[in-house]
């Protein structure tokens, strides 16, 4: 089978159609996930093949359901729940960190969570503070929980699919300003991308930018512009935060010696952090300058355009850091 | 005087239609006339805002007010300067209602630095604390903790000013809802909360996703009173909070608010309605608009020929107008500003 052109987004509803078919444990809720397909169109479809019993329409209360979620994950179910603006997970983090992350490691292995949260991210439509936050290392740093980025509409696929047959809790962070992006998406029933599998997704020998979700767009793009100035960028997308392949980072940096991590959350105590740590700490002999890294300005995000676009990493500063590196 | 929940829920159409006996508190032609001109700014505002967003001067989302405008108005006459109010992200009515000035406004919901946020919060985060507006908010059920923690301080500062709580439907299916009014039902605090019901949290009629009828019912399970006001009425909605305010003042504890009302346009500019009938909206456009039922008020009451009110509402379309040319005008701040007003 070729494979298929299509918006991130689709691909999104694409692999849920495909388990749900699959799983009839699986259902979907959210608000306004049913009839209206999810107000950034991911649940298109849904719920004219599912109905309303397996594509459920919840009230506003994002604490009361992802807490449903949990328990209908922990008694056989495989709950797919929407928070339509990630900053909204900020409603729920008991039932998420207190709950759906321990109850498995509390009661000594006797159950498993199989729950997985689709949320959004990222700024860049003038949403301001409360609707653009990259929360994704807070989750990142809960152990008992999954966090994936995918970048691609292909990853979207292969990634939520394996989300979905996992059996722990998974947080799923899509970009808003990526999901009417398109790719070309593989049609097979069986197309997963397992978790803990980075993608080299512009091999280069000069150096490494490690970058997640949007901002690898970003770091291709400014890798276009220093191949121009004679630097080939290898630009890696780690594709999960947890589970991590540091091989794949680690190899990488080893051959390039520079390495740049960039990542939409706050830059202070962020993904980026973390990262770079590790690179620093396990690839330090054969590093030729400090790992840097990019994530967004240490403020909350403001409403107006020239404001906003001050606050989100973007390609210039990519490039300008890249050749501040080797200075 | 506006019905508690202690009698039988009312069917939908005694909720939609019921008219009011005549209002305790009696409006003076002053205060009548005030309603309809802060009404029309509303609505007027609203409507150029459609534009302006049509036109890409406003970035973010538009969520407007119109249709809705007896609510803002009747609750916020009924407050003082000094009283606050918590708003939604359908706020521009609640903060015109309370004393916000339509060029600010218009500037804010444009990104500018003259705006009431110097551009930092736009059309879901205005706010003016110089008239007690605490914030319009982001978050469905944001405003409970705020208006209930304000209404502890003026408590606590002795003072007797009240917090006044907007939200919609949609947010009364919040937790949050429960735990502050709880709290303000045991410590008496001077709240009202007023419950905009206008039929729909986003695309989902409230019926599909609310285990009661009329959500003032809850009032009673939480310890408090809960009164169903006509939303489309300002005097009714004037009375409603009128009665709640002055208990609050004398120490008597919070009131739970429920306005039927409704929202002429979708949920946001560019909401294609798919979830429900044009026929549905036209009902309450042309039998409940609130402007065109207090105008007929005025002039059955000889307070008004129909003529002075289209001249005043033309004079407020001027004043929007002039809003408008007031935010493009002014700049946009300069990017180095994100940097500024994070700590105090
Ligand atoms: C916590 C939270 N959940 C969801 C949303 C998205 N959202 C914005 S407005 C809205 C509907 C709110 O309905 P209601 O409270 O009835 O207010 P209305 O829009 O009808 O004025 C939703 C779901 C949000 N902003 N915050
Ligand atoms: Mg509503």
């Amino acid at each position: 089978m070729p494979d298929r052109e299509m918006l991130f987004r689709e691909a999104i509803s694409l692999a849920t159609a495909e388990e749900m078919r699959r799983d009839d444990t699986i259902f979907v809720m959210g608000e306004d996930v049913g009839a209206s397909g999810g107000i950034f169109k991911c649940c298109e479809g849904l719920f004219d093949e599912f109905g309303s019993e397996r594509v459920i329409d919840t009230p506003i209360a994002e604490a009361g359901y992802i807490g449903l979620g949990v328990g209908a994950a922990m008694t056989g179910m495989r709950p797919l729940a929407e928070l339509m603006f990630g900053d909204f997970s900020l409603l729920t983090m008991d039932q998420i960190v207190n709950q759906a992350a321990k109850i498995r490691y509390m009661s000594g292995g006797q159950c498993k969570v199989p729950l997985t949260i689709r949320l959004s991210m990222g700024a860049g439509r003038s949403s301001a503070a409360q609707h653009s936050q990259s929360l994704h290392a807070l989750f990142a740093h809960i152990p008992g929980l999954k966090v994936a980025l995918p970048s691609t509409p292909r990853d979207a696929k292969g990634l939520l699919k394996t989300a979905l047959r996992d059996d722990n809790p998974v947080l799923f962070f899509e970009d808003k300003m990526m999901y009417n992006d398109s790719g070309a998406v593989p049609e097979e029933d069986d197309f997963l991308i397992p978790f803990g599998e980075a993608e080299i997704k512009r091999p280069g020998d000069d150096l490494t930018i490690v970058a997640t979700s949007s901002m690898v767009i970003a770091a291709l793009e400014a890798a276009e512009q220093l191949a121009a100035q004679g630097l080939e960028a290898e630009v890696i997308d780690p594709r999960t935060l947890v589970p991590l392949d540091k091989e794949t980072l680690l190899a990488s940096v080893r051959k390039t010696g520079y390495a740049l991590v960039v990542d939409e959350g706050v830059e202070r105590y962020g993904a980026s952090a973390e990262l770079a740590a590790i690179l620093n700490a396990e690839a330090f002999d054969y590093l030729d300058a400090p790992v840097l890294r990019i994530g967004a300005a240490d403020v909350p995000i403001p409403f107006s355009p020239p404001l906003e676009l001050r606050t989100i990493p973007n390609v210039e500063q990519i490039v300008e850091t890249v050749l501040s590196q080797r200075r | 005087m506006a019905r508690t929940n202690a009698k039988k829920k009312p069917s939908k159409k005694k909720a939609r239609g019921k008219k009011v006996k005549a209002a305790t508190l009696r409006v003076d032609a002053d205060k009548l006339w005030f309603m309809y001109r802060k009404m029309s700014e509303i609505r007027l505002f609203e409507e150029r805002v459609w534009d302006v967003y049509t036109r890409g001067l406003m970035p973010g989302l538009a969520h407007l007010y119109i249709g809705e405008e007896a609510v803002a108005v009747g609750t916020c006459t009924a407050l003082r300067d000094d009283d606050y109010i918590t708003s939604t992200h359908r706020g521009h009515g609640h903060c015109l209602a309370k004393g916000g000035k339509l060029d600010r406004m218009m500037a804010e919901i444009m990104g500018k630095e003259a705006g009431y946020c110097r551009g930092k919060g736009g059309s879901m985060h205005i706010a003016d604390m110089s008239v007690g507006i605490l914030g319009a908010n982001g978050i469905v059920g944001g405003g409970f903790g705020i208006c209930t923690g304000a209404g502890l301080s003026a408590k606590l500062r002795g003072t007797d000013q009240v917090g006044v709580c907007f939200f919609g439907d949609g947010a009364s299916n919040q937790g949050i809802m429960l735990e502050t009014i709880n709290m303000a039902a045991v410590w008496n605090l001077p709240v009202i909360y007023v419950c905009e019901n206008n039929q729909y949290g986003e695309h989902t009629p409230y019926q599909d996703v609310t285990g009661v009828e009329d959500i003032a019912d809850r009032a009673k399970g939480m310890g408090l009173e809960g009164v169903i006001a006509d939303g489309t009425d300002v005097l009714e909605m004037y009375d409603a909070v009128s009665a709640a305010v002055a208990k609050a003042r004398k120490g008597d504890g919070p009131t739970l608010i429920e306005a039927k009302t409704y929202r002429h346009h979708g949920h946001h500019v560019g909401d294609a309605q798919t979830y429900r009938t044009r026929d549905e909206v036209s009902w309450w456009a042309d039998n409940k608009d609130p402007i065109r039922l207090l105008g007929k008020y005025m002039i059955a009451n000889k307070v008004a020929k129909q003529a002075e009110l289209d001249t005043l509402y033309e004079q407020v379309d001027e004043e929007v107008l002039a809003a408008i040319e007031f935010g493009k005008d002014a700049p946009f701040p300069p990017p180095e500003q994100a940097f500024e007003d994070i700590y105090a």
